[in-house]
């Protein structure tokens, strides 16, 4: 059910944007006005939520350790699985952010007959969800080109080494090949698997689906259709200095592209995408284990009802003497 | 229960359905422990009733309480907002791998709690409903968290797999405090907690009964080793507090590691002392609030303070360290009353308890084996070939990995690892943590334990091992049915049972047998020459 709510949902908006920019030639909605509502919603709801996150209040240091704890001079600790330090805890969210450690570690589990159960590596997760984010963020920063002019020569040096391998003409840059091929994993992972199936909501294939449209229509502009690029440019560019003009003959491909980023762009603050940025505030993971070596402290710590000794005492004093342990009273 | 299927139902698990099934679940509490405490709603109910008897304005107080704790704790709020369940978690729960119900991938376990914050704090759950994720806070979604959050020992396994940290204890925790303000709990956390706030230990022992099993100790002590060794109780001005979990002087096996803890006093001579008011280490507040760890655990530092020692030092207990290492120095410190931990004997600065002012026993007696300062015949453990299980907690929420190894190591010369992916970090519960180690749930312990038994297993076949050691009095409650039935003949037993069989003192006879009473097989031959002649 998921699935194909999604799956809709998507080609509503497919079908939304081609007739609303195209047939009933709102073109200035789809290009200028929509792009700017869905970068506030973006931009707001994001502060937002990160605002909402960090008036939560971190009472108990909770880092999960990884790794062996810093201890005795001549027991070697693990800096990056246990930090007990501000430069490990940010090695180590290094790691996870750049590298997704944790996802690294992932094994897959097999009961056998017996039973017996057996574990194996399994890198598939880790590896495409790496291959996705990097290249998203490559496609990212790669279109700062559409943006900015003159084009920084940090973009032209990204673009030039994501065309590396010079395949075909126009260049095959290998970020848009493994973003589809990625994307398609982690959704064709969530419809195989039985278990990934069934914790899916419709929330979980949405963004795949919007994500796949995004890109297919990146590429089919780019590779099959002819597109006005210098239209796009001065669009990109009259966004980015608030004084938008529409373009011209641009295809209809750039306004579904355009209008499903906007969607992207809108839904972010409000879905699990927001990963992005919770993944720096996770207390399991940003905290030092320090919590022996350090006082850390409660805003709302409170005082609780306790069983003082004095209470305990006066119950069980005649007790304590026949068993001869001492008392605060002899009465 | 051999066979375990991971195929989920092809119906979705949106709509709320638990099965009570006998040996699945655990009873409820009862109304006297309840009300000892304070805590709400005492009365008799039983899980499999239709009626709970929740108070009428039950959906107010999980509501209120929900909002509450997610700005009282970033966790909460961060673990309901950012999880794109992504599955790695999944297969990582000993009870999803040993019961394959779906509900118990602790993705799932999350979504228990997940989905009612999405239907009532989200803009999308509030507008979208279940296509939304959301669902209604029903009676019976009440009981499906009641089943799934008192089945999660709090391991913490997941939350080393998860690429945010995702800690599904943490949610199981939030989840028990909610069902708490109900008045629904079960018996074997409620009536442990009722008795270590009255008698200062979980079964409820007066102080005399404290002070005679330890006599016990110490005359069964000199029958073995010939040597009488000094135990004070309540003892103002001594040096160290030690505070043990209490089954450590009641229970078997735990009871060899109170041997060896005695013995290890004894030879170092350290000056210390029991309290009968401290008198237990495990803290099953933890399996129930916040307030409730807090104020069973204040009494560790109250009875430090008023016996003006200058350190504390704690026994082989799992959850007691998850607390007094992540919260006690907050909860109920600072400790300024006490001195940064040094070590008497080898006068190693114990910096990194520099702030809780107490040490770990293997840290303490790491330390010494380094220095040379204890007298060990490694050879009196050979009877024993040993792995280790890293007790949930110490692992993951200390990384306390290497000094209980380095100890074994230097007291008994056969030792092996268990697989890789089943120690350190990623190391299995025994599945009966966090108060579910009841005999009522036998069933969902065997089925949450045989990740660790498999593991035993391996190493008994290829390996012969016969012992299993750990550094949790829960591990030592519960393990042993565990593997009698997934691995049998294979013991369970504690780190500092092998440190007090390596011991030797000072003026000691030859030892004819080992703690556990065990003769020696010399031993044995020259009695049995004493035969012949």
């Amino acid at each position: 059910m998921g699935v194909m709510f999604s799956l809709l949902a998507v080609i509503v908006m497919i079908i939304l944007a081609s007739a609303g920019a195209g047939l009933i030639g709102w073109q200035y909605l789809f290009a200028v006005v929509l792009p700017y509502l869905a970068m506030a919603t973006f931009l707001i709801g994001v502060a937002y939520r990160v605002v909402k996150w960090a008036r939560s209040a971190v009472p108990f240091r909770i880092p999960t350790t990884c790794g062996q704890q810093k201890s005795h001079s001549w027991i070697k600790n693990n800096p990056l699985e246990s930090p007990h330090n501000v430069w490990g805890v940010l090695g180590r969210m290094a790691m996870e952010v750049l590298f997704f450690r944790s996802l690294f570690r992932n094994t897959r589990v097999k009961v056998t007959e017996g039973p017996r159960v057996l574990y194996s590596p399994d890198k598939w997760l880790w590896a495409m969800g790496l291959a996705f984010h990097w290249s998203f963020l490559i496609i990212f920063l790669r279109h700062f080109k559409y943006f900015a002019e003159p084009v920084p020569a940090w973009v032209t040096m990204l673009q030039e080494l994501d065309g590396f391998f010079q395949v075909g003409l126009p260049i095959i840059l290998a970020t848009n090949i493994v973003i589809v091929v990625s994307v398609t994993f982690l959704l064709v992972r969530r419809l195989v698997d039985p278990k990934l199936r069934y914790i899916s909501l419709p929330a979980d294939y949405f963004p795949l689906f919007l994500l796949l449209g995004i890109v297919l229509s990146g590429i089919l502009m780019r590779y099959f259709t002819k597109t006005d690029l210098v239209g796009i440019k001065a669009l990109g560019t009259g966004l980015l200095s608030f004084n938008p003009v529409v373009p011209e003959g641009v295809s209809l491909v750039f306004f579904v592209h355009l209008f499903l980023v906007s969607v992207l762009l809108a839904y972010f603050p409000f879905s699990k995408l927001m990963h992005f940025a919770g993944v720096f505030m996770s207390p399991t993971r940003n905290l030092a284990n320090n919590n022996r070596i350090r006082r850390h402290v409660n805003p709302w710590n409170y005082p609780v009802k306790v069983h003082t000794y004095e209470e305990y005492e006066d119950e069980f004093r005649e007790l304590m003497k026949t068993a001869g342990l001492p008392v605060e009273k002899e009465q | 229960m051999a066979r375990v299927q991971f195929q989920p139902r092809q119906t979705g698990w949106m709509d709320p359905a638990v099965e009570f099934r006998k040996g699945t679940w655990n009873y409820a509490a009862v109304p006297d422990t309840l009300k000892y405490l304070d805590l709400p709603n005492p009365r008799r109910w039983s899980p499999p009733d239709e009626d709970w008897h929740l108070p009428d304005n039950w959906q107010e107080i999980i509501y209120e309480g929900l909002r509450d704790r997610l700005k009282k704790y970033r966790s909460l709020q961060i673990f309901m907002d950012i999880c794109v369940r992504c599955g790695a978690c999944a297969d990582k729960c000993h009870y999803f791998i040993g019961s394959g119900d779906p509900k118990n991938m602790p993705v799932l376990r999350a979504e228990l709690l997940r989905s009612v914050y999405r239907e009532n704090f989200t803009a999308f759950g509030k507008v979208l409903g279940k296509i939304g994720g959301g669902r209604k806070l029903s009676r019976q979604l009440i009981k499906e968290w009641f089943f799934y959050f008192f089945q999660c020992t709090e391991c913490r396994r997941c939350s080393v797999f998860c690429p945010y940290g995702i800690d599904t204890a943490e949610i199981t925790m939030m989840g028990r405090e909610l069902l708490n303000s109900l008045g629904v709990s079960i018996e074997w956390v409620n009536t442990p907690l009722a008795n270590c706030y009255r008698t200062g230990n979980h079964l409820g022992i007066q102080p005399h009964g404290f002070a005679d099993s330890i006599q016990f100790a110490v005359d069964e002590l000199e029958e073995i080793t010939g040597v009488r060794v000094n135990t004070p109780i309540n003892r103002k001005g001594a040096e160290v507090l030690f505070v043990a979990p209490s089954a450590d002087y009641f229970a078997s096996p735990h009871y060899y590691t109170l041997l060896g803890y005695l013995l290890l006093f004894h030879a170092t001579g350290i000056d210390y002392t029991w309290s009968s008011y401290a008198s237990e280490g495990g803290n099953f507040g933890l399996f129930h609030s916040s307030e409730m760890m807090k104020r069973l655990n204040s009494k560790i530092y109250m009875e430090a303070k008023r016996l003006g020692v200058k350190f504390i030092i704690g026994g082989e207990c799992g959850h007691m360290w998850r607390v007094l290492h992540q919260y006690m120095d907050t909860m109920n410190g600072p400790a300024d009353f006490l001195e940064v931990p040094v070590s008497p004997i080898t006068g190693t600065r114990f910096e990194n308890a520099r702030s809780t002012k107490m040490i770990h026993i293997s840290e303490f007696t790491s330390d010494l084996i380094y220095h040379s300062k204890l007298r060990l015949d490694p050879s009196r453990n050979d009877h024993w070939r040993t792995t280790y299980h890293d007790s949930c907690n110490p692992a993951r929420a200390m990384g306390l990995l290497e000094e209980p190894r380095y100890i074994i190591k230097n007291v008994c010369r056969n030792f092996v690892e268990m697989p890789e992916n089943t120690i350190r970090e990623q190391t299995f519960c025994c599945g009966s943590g966090s108060g579910l180690g009841t005999d009522e749930n036998m069933e969902m312990r065997l089925r949450g334990g045989l990740p660790r038994a498999n593991a035993v297993k391996y190493v008994k076949e290829h390996n012969d091992v016969n012992i299993l050691l750990c550094m949790c009095a829960i591990d030592k409650a519960t393990l042993p049915p565990l593997l009698q039935y997934w691995v049998p003949d294979v013991e369970v037993g504690g780190v500092h049972e092998m440190v007090g069989n390596a011991l030797i003192l000072d003026g000691e006879p030859v030892r004819k047998t080992d703690l556990r009473g065990t003769p020696y097989p010399e031993v044995v031959e020259v009695g049995k020459e004493g035969a012949h002649a």
